[in-house]
């Protein structure tokens, strides 16, 4: 299971990283998401999946899942929704600013 | 943005007030089982732009007249204070205590410190959430 | 337990988070941030006294014992640089306070550079490598709200590609960590040295202490810099003044920490990776600082000079040429902050960032051209200035290591940066008088109060070297040895 949970990370990866390659800024800001995603996933899926009940005092079982992993994941996912947030405004404005979501119009000497 | 759906508006109007309620034991029961401050911020955040989007963001700006910026200011305010008052009983930063209170009409419950640390998430994570969803649709 | 311990993240906190409520009245503002900011300082004198006298302080945040809960550890290293990122923040909020336009600072500047701050102090005193994350992520948001204020064409494309590279960064973060996590099962950085040591840093240890390298390398900028003089050549003057002290130089820090507390075990390949890469920035920044025609873009590629010049220090190995990196690196932040301060100032009151068109300023602004000459000095490392002292150790630590090509390297890059500062002194200061005073932008005279300080700063680090040099083989001396480290944290309470 966690081999294949390791391919599918790998996979989000891939996608964000082909999507951050492209022109659209939109397209760039959910790259950036999905990539998060899949470092995520490789997050949850290195610390071993589940193993056994759930981390809690009252279930009478031999092995728990590490509670650890969870927590960092929350964590991390928390802050990649504020700065997916923040950026799609900072898109949103540069689109209204400026007209354009390409990065190549975006493209230009400082002395502008 | 001006929706004249009325399916919609009066869906909503039932809606908002299930969510609310739900929001907010989502929010209490954090401490024992699946929820806390952050799920509950999220979920009460869901049910005001839910009404934005039904409505329009004017109407909903005339209903609730807060600075979502001051309400996050104000979570995260509350959140570290609860953590600093230990310093005060010479505990560490963050320490938390619990005791069972017997409530009238709740019966005994256990109450704990930790909670009102998740309070200041829940405010946390309305204002934020709302300044960007608004400061994305106010602007036409 | 020391619970003053948490206060150097608490007060920038709480001070930044207190002025969303009067966001109008700036000079309240100004006040509690200028307060709040004296404060840490003070806090941050009291820890290096304590240290100094009792050793590693640790704060088990809510009474969760290592390695279960998150651990605050305030050694001399972060000690001594949370003293200096106080002070040099405290100068750069001074000289925004002059600098910024009413805009801005009705805009949240103050308050998200109180957050940048408590980023920075809670990277340098976290002993937790997820918290290490948070806290970076806590600054890096700050600063992506800095640098996008204001929202002209340039801001928001530096912003955009700063923010891309910053969250691949982050999440190439997550995955080391959680490889990490997978290997030896902790996170807590005292615990990860007593694992790693423990069961032998083998291969796979190593090629994922090589992710952490490239991790960090694109927080400091080392090697990995491409990003760096677009995106600080974006903000107002004393933002970049802030970033270029801080920002990279947390980086440093997390790779001095990771690679001498952690991942010390095969220096040979680890270490000689940092000091080619070290060499390699060197060498880019160098020219890149000399290529330039553009004041800011001359002042970020010494950003990047310096950060390959202190991590050769650190990639020695080695306890003196440590010693120096660190006392390098303090200089370093200070010296940053006062030039940046000092070319923002420049650009300021000429109105354009092309030193062809600045020329002769120091007939109407002596003390602005004479704080840039003695800054320049400092930053080539002429005696008796602070850059002098550790540029020796390091450069002595490499002849004993036998790294002679890089020494040579570092040697010729100290000649580029200072050839780089003094195009700008001789072009902008000397010259021509091309505007007269009433023509010029802006007065320059907020850079007084945080260019004397800094200034200061510097001399009296350059002079009394012995006194903070003691300071300083304190704070190596826990890097050389783990195990001071690992039982502060496991004994104390």
């Amino acid at each position: 299971m966690e081999t294949f949970m390791t391919i599918v990370a790998g996979i989000l990866l891939t996608i964000g990283t082909y999507l951050v390659l492209s022109r659209s800024l939109l397209r760039i800001i959910l790259g950036l998401s999905i990539f998060s995603h899949g470092a995520h996933l490789m997050l949850l899926t290195m610390a071993g999946l589940k193993q056994g009940a759930a981390p809690l005092v009252g279930e009478q079982t031999g092995t728990y899942t590490d509670p650890l992993p969870q927590a960092l994941i929350l964590t991390s996912i928390v802050i990649s929704f504020a700065l997916t947030a923040f950026f799609l405004v900072l898109g949103y404005r540069t689109y209204v600013e400026l007209g354009t979501d390409d990065m190549r119009e975006l493209r230009g000497e400082n002395d502008e | 943005m001006k929706f004249t759906d009325t399916i919609l508006q009066t869906a909503t109007r039932v809606l908002v007030m299930i969510i609310l309620t739900y929001s907010i034991y989502i929010l209490f029961a954090g401490h024992h089982n699946p929820g806390g401050g952050f799920i509950g911020g999220l979920v009460t955040s869901s049910a005001l732009v839910l009404l934005a989007m039904a409505y329009d963001v004017r109407t909903v700006r005339q209903i609730i007249p807060f600075d979502f910026k001051r309400i996050g200011a104000f979570g995260v305010l509350v959140a570290v204070l609860t953590g600093t008052s230990a310093l005060f009983f010479g505990e560490p930063f963050l320490f938390q205590v619990f005791a069972e209170v017997d409530l009238p009409l709740f019966g005994p419950r256990e109450l704990a410190t930790a909670v009102l640390f998740d309070l200041g998430v829940y405010f946390a994570v309305i204002g934020t959430t709302i300044t960007i969803i608004l400061s994305i649709s106010e602007d036409q | 337990m020391n619970n003053l311990v948490v206060f150097p993240i608490l007060l920038p906190l709480l001070s930044g988070i207190s002025m969303f409520f009067f966001r109008d009245r700036i000079r309240l503002q100004r006040k509690v941030a200028v307060n709040g900011l004296l404060a840490t300082l003070a806090v941050s004198l009291i820890l290096v006294g304590m240290i100094a006298q009792n050793g590693v302080q640790v704060l088990h945040i809510g009474g969760w014992e290592a390695p279960f809960g998150i651990t605050l550890v305030a050694d001399m290293f972060a000690a001594l640089l949370l003293t200096t990122a106080s002070i040099v923040s405290l100068a750069c909020l001074i000289y925004a306070f002059h600098s910024t336009d009413e805009a801005r600072e009705k805009f949240y500047t103050y308050p998200f550079l109180m957050l940048l701050v408590c980023g920075v102090n809670g990277s340098f005193l976290t002993g937790d490598l997820f918290n290490l994350f948070v806290f970076y992520e806590v600054m890096l948001i700050a600063s992506y709200v800095l640098l996008s204020l204001g929202g002209s064409k340039i801001q928001l494309r530096e912003t955009i590609k700063y923010i891309a590279i910053n969250i691949v960064a982050s999440m190439l973060f997550v995955i080391a960590i959680a490889y990490l996590y997978a290997v030896v099962g902790t996170l807590n950085m005292a615990h990860l040295s007593e694992r790693v040591a423990e069961i032998g840093q083998d291969g796979v240890i190593t090629t994922i202490s090589l992710l952490f390298l490239l991790v960090f390398g694109l927080k400091a900028s080392l090697f990995l810099y491409f990003w760096l003089p677009g995106s600080y050549s974006a903000p107002p003057p004393a933002i970049a003044a802030i970033f270029a002290a801080l920002l990279t130089k947390v980086g440093i820090y997390s790779i001095i920490r990771m690679f001498t507390l952690v991942f010390y075990h095969h220096p040979e390949v680890t270490h000689t990776i940092m000091i080619w890469l070290a060499a390699l920035t060197m060498i880019l920044g160098a020219i890149g600082a000399i290529a330039h025609w553009d004041v800011k873009k001359i002042l970020n590629y010494n950003v990047i000079v310096s950060v390959g010049f202190i991590v050769f220090g650190i990639g020695l190995s080695h306890a003196d040429a440590l010693s120096g990196a660190l006392f390098y690196l303090l200089h370093d932040m200070i010296a940053k902050a006062l030039i940046f301060i000092l070319g923002g100032a420049m650009i300021s009151i000429a109105g354009t960032h092309n030193l062809r068109e600045i020329s002769g300023l120091i007939s109407h602004h002596p003390a602005l051209g004479w704080l840039f000459f003695l800054v320049a000095l400092a930053l080539a490392g002429i005696p008796p200035l602070s850059g002098f002292v550790g540029k020796v150790m390091i450069l002595q630590g490499g002849v004993e290591k036998q790294f002679y090509s890089v020494v040579v390297i570092s040697l010729i890059t100290s000649l580029m940066v200072l050839y780089s500062v003094m195009k700008i002194f001789i072009n902008g200061f000397w010259g021509e008088t091309i505007l007269s005073e009433e023509e010029e932008k802006s007065t320059g005279r907020g850079i007084l109060i945080p260019g004397s300080i800094l200034a200061a700063l510097i001399i009296l680090l350059g002079i009394g070297a012995d006194w903070a040099m003691v300071y300083v083989e304190q704070a190596v001396e826990v890097l050389v040895n783990p195990s001071i480290y690992i039982n502060a944290v496991f004994t104390q309470p």
